[in-house]
């Protein structure tokens, strides 16, 4: 049998190193927010001839859009990210581009005023904060016939704080890179995996709860870890499917839900990752009052 | 048990069938007629919302004007042909333009919105030195007041000259005539600016339109300039169509419908591969049960499909988004139930035992997880209907909803009683049929 619970000091270590990774990121790049959440313009273009990005870079900003953010679509589109514009801004930029690359048809356009902005980012932050205590509330009620419910709760939501943080951190270093943005459909994505991390974690809890409540003198630890090997089958083959699906839909779909796409696998394997290591560990940890070797140089003493 | 259990596999078979009559043909249905609704994303249109300017109105007057605002875009929208048009207030002073399938042009887009008051001006030097076109103003009854075509009588129309072109002509009512009659007797010689708001109407040529006053205009002038199709316009407005108060757009979305078809051809492929493959893994990993999951698969992509046709949902990206997550996810349950199923097996139990073993025993860990699903839905439901480009959180969060309930239903319902169906088969004698490998993994 493997011994995953003995290992537990390893596992949070590798965690704590991508997340401080994340967090450096984070502190140094920062996030680049969408027009949902800052308010700006975002024209899709398409061109009827090739056009070059760099070329297209250098007309805006001679047209006065220095820092308008360019990018492709997997359709051969261009994403056009500016300040917000009027219409007859916007018509002056378009038929400043038709002087230059010739015809072009506009495929879309969103404009959004700060006041929607400011708002738009005010709910979505509610919402993860109204999910988080959602969740807890939930997990304790539904642990409520073990002697810690709320120790359940409290290492379900560091699970899904831990997910998100990775999510966040790789989003940071993808815009620090690729100027991808943090837009509403990242937003779905990070709820989305919200749910699927707590959902893996409260079937690992739900047989530890079993195999508690079954034994007649428990050992803490070797009850988790038995639990967890019990599980591990079913929650690696339920990513997989997960991820399979994610997959032929990044594959198809493309960029119009990349970063709900990308958001979900990254959440899913770090979903997974913790609810199998991170969580079970914790609870362990928690229980033996193991805190001060957490403290101690990572893993060292883990294995 | 056994006469129970066929009941209820003719029932499913019913639901089945009642499902794909729903379905197919995809754009109609043979029950019910139904096409999917599609959201604006998907069949492209116009979603805008404008903030109404009621500063000068005063507070009981709100409402009313409001919805004169809306009457007035209502009229505006119909010419456009949108059949399924939605115009809503939302808030006190906003309100929500949804024009789905149709490709607007800028300037049919900007008409929308138009306040249609015009204002004329007078030319002034300013403390700078430099020209400035200020509101022309007027005294009545001892109340300083601007000429704008709020005096206008509603008889405006539009006739040819062939000397002076297209003309527009109007007839301002008696306080109108009054102001007029003073503005004009002050500034005889000198340019009459008309601006739409901060912005001078244009004529044909480009330039903007302010005419060299020659005589004094009381009841009823004349705007020159202006093309055919601009004054045709124009004046429809000024008669019935003018909106009470100035308005902003605050926020706006435009989507062709070409760029709409494709997302949905494409969503539709990924949607079948995702689920092929998801199949191939489950059949592969599980043998007869992952067939059975399989059957089941398919079932609930019928029963999910027919639902959303019904009910109906407004189908968007992020919602088809989360029908394909859904697949992946609708399988969780079956896995829970045969991992469980497995152990209960190499336990030594007969194949019928370890079928309700592992169903019974999976399901506090199927509930206690699709709840916390269900929660988040319920939470983006909630952020979707308070945002103002809320429709794609609110579609998935919907459809993942609708997804995750039906999942947990044909895996209690249809996978249990299609592996009972078998178990009483010869099949079901071969434990190979049940597990790729025996034993590993368990305590």
């Amino acid at each position: 049998m493997f011994d995953i619970i003995g290992k537990r000091f390893r596992f949070l270590a590798i965690s704590g190193i991508v997340i401080l990774v994340g967090i450096v990121s984070l502190s140094v790049f920062g996030l680049k927010a969408g027009i949902e959440f800052s308010s700006g313009s975002l024209l899709t273009l398409d061109f009827e001839q090739p056009v070059n990005l760099n070329e297209l870079k250098q007309e805006l900003a001679g047209l006065g859009y220095e820092k308008a953010i360019v990018q492709t679509t997997g359709e051969g589109d261009f994403l056009i990210r500016t300040v917000e514009l009027t219409t007859a801004q916007k018509t002056e930029l378009e038929e400043g581009l038709v002087a230059s690359f010739g015809p072009v048809t506009e495929r879309g356009f969103e404009n959004v005023d700060p006041v929607i902005a400011r708002q738009t980012a005010q709910t979505a932050a509610i919402a993860v904060a109204v999910a988080a205590v959602g969740i807890l509330l939930y997990i304790t009620w539904a642990f409520r016939r073990m002697p810690k419910p709320f120790h359940y709760g409290t290492c379900a939501i560091v699970a899904l704080v831990h997910d998100a943080l990775i999510a966040l951190g790789i989003f940071s270093i993808l815009g620090a890179i690729l100027g991808w943005e943090i837009n509403l459909m990242f937003i779905i994505g990070i709820l989305a995996v919200i749910g699927y991390s707590v959902n893996n974690t409260v079937v690992v809890f739900d047989r530890i709860r079993e195999n508690l409540l079954k034994s007649v003198r428990p050992d803490f630890e070797a009850v988790v870890n038995s639990s967890l090997v019990q599980t591990l089958i079913r929650s690696l083959n339920t990513s997989l499917t997960t991820i399979i699906v994610i997959l032929a839909l990044m594959l198809f779909v493309g960029a119009q839900i990349q970063n709900f796409a990308v958001v979900m696998l990254i959440g899913i394997i770090a979903g997974t990752y913790s609810s199998l290591f991170i969580a079970p560990s914790i609870l362990v940890i928690w229980e033996k009052g193991e805190w001060p070797r957490l403290l101690k140089p990572a893993g060292a003493k883990g294995g | 048990m056994p006469r129970r259990n066929t009941l209820v596999s003719i029932a499913i078979l019913i639901i089945f069938i009642l499902c794909l009559l729903v379905i197919l043909p995809i754009n109609q249905g043979l029950l019910g007629q139904k096409d999917f609704m599609l959201g604006l994303d998907l069949q492209g249109g116009l979603h805008l919302v404008y903030k109404a300017d009621l500063s000068g109105v005063e507070e009981g007057d709100k409402a009313e004007v409001m919805d004169g605002v809306i009457a007035v875009i209502a009229n505006r929208i119909n010419p456009l042909g949108v059949t399924e048009s939605n115009i809503e207030k939302r808030g006190e002073d906003r309100i929500v333009v949804e024009l789905p399938g149709i490709d607007i042009t800028d300037a049919q887009k900007e008409r929308l919105g138009r306040t249609a008051l015009l204002e004329f001006r007078e030319l002034v030097i300013d403390e700078n030195g430099e020209q400035q076109w200020i509101p022309a103003t007027g005294t009545i009854d001892g109340q300083e007041k601007v000429l704008t075509s709020s005096y206008f009588k509603e008889n405006t129309y539009v006739t040819t000259d062939p000397f002076a072109g297209v003309l527009l002509i109007f007839e301002f009512d008696e306080e109108g005539a009054r102001l007029s009659e003073e503005i004009t007797s002050r500034l005889i010689g000198q340019p009459l600016g008309i601006f739409e708001g901060d912005v001078p109407l244009l004529g044909e040529d480009g330039q903007p339109i302010a005419p060299i006053i020659q005589s004094v205009i009381s009841d009823k002038g004349q705007i020159e300039g202006l093309s055919l199709n601009e004054a045709s316009e124009l004046s429809k407005q000024l008669n019935a169509g003018r909106l009470p108060v100035p308005l902003e757009v605050i926020y706006e979305q435009t989507v062709s419908p070409i760029l709409g078809a494709d997302f949905v051809d494409l969503s539709v492929k990924a949607g079948l591969i995702g689920i092929a493959l998801v199949m191939l893994f489950m059949i592969a990993f599980y043998r007869l049960p992952g067939l059975i999951a399989s059957l089941a698969l398919v079932f609930y992509g019928s029963l999910v499909l027919a639902l959303f046709k019904m009910i109906p949902v407004t189908l968007t990206l992020a919602g088809i988004g989360g029908f394909i997550l859904s697949i992946g996810m609708a399988v969780d349950a079956n896995v829970l139930i045969f991992e469980r199923m497995k152990e209960e097996f190499n336990a030594g139990r007969t194949p019928r035992a370890a079928i309700e073993a592992g169903f019974n025993r999976a399901w506090t860990a199927i509930r206690d997880s699709n709840i916390t699903t269900f929660i988040v839905c319920g939470i983006l439901y909630w952020v979707g209907s308070n945002i103002v480009a809320g429709a794609p959180v609110m579609g998935f969060a919907l459809t993942l909803f609708i997804g995750v309930a039906v999942s947990m239903f044909t895996a209690i319902v249809v996978t249990r009683t299609l592996l009972r169906l078998f178990v009483g088969s010869r099949l079901a004698q071969k434990k190979t049929y049940f597990s790729t490998e025996s034993g590993e993994g368990n305590v």
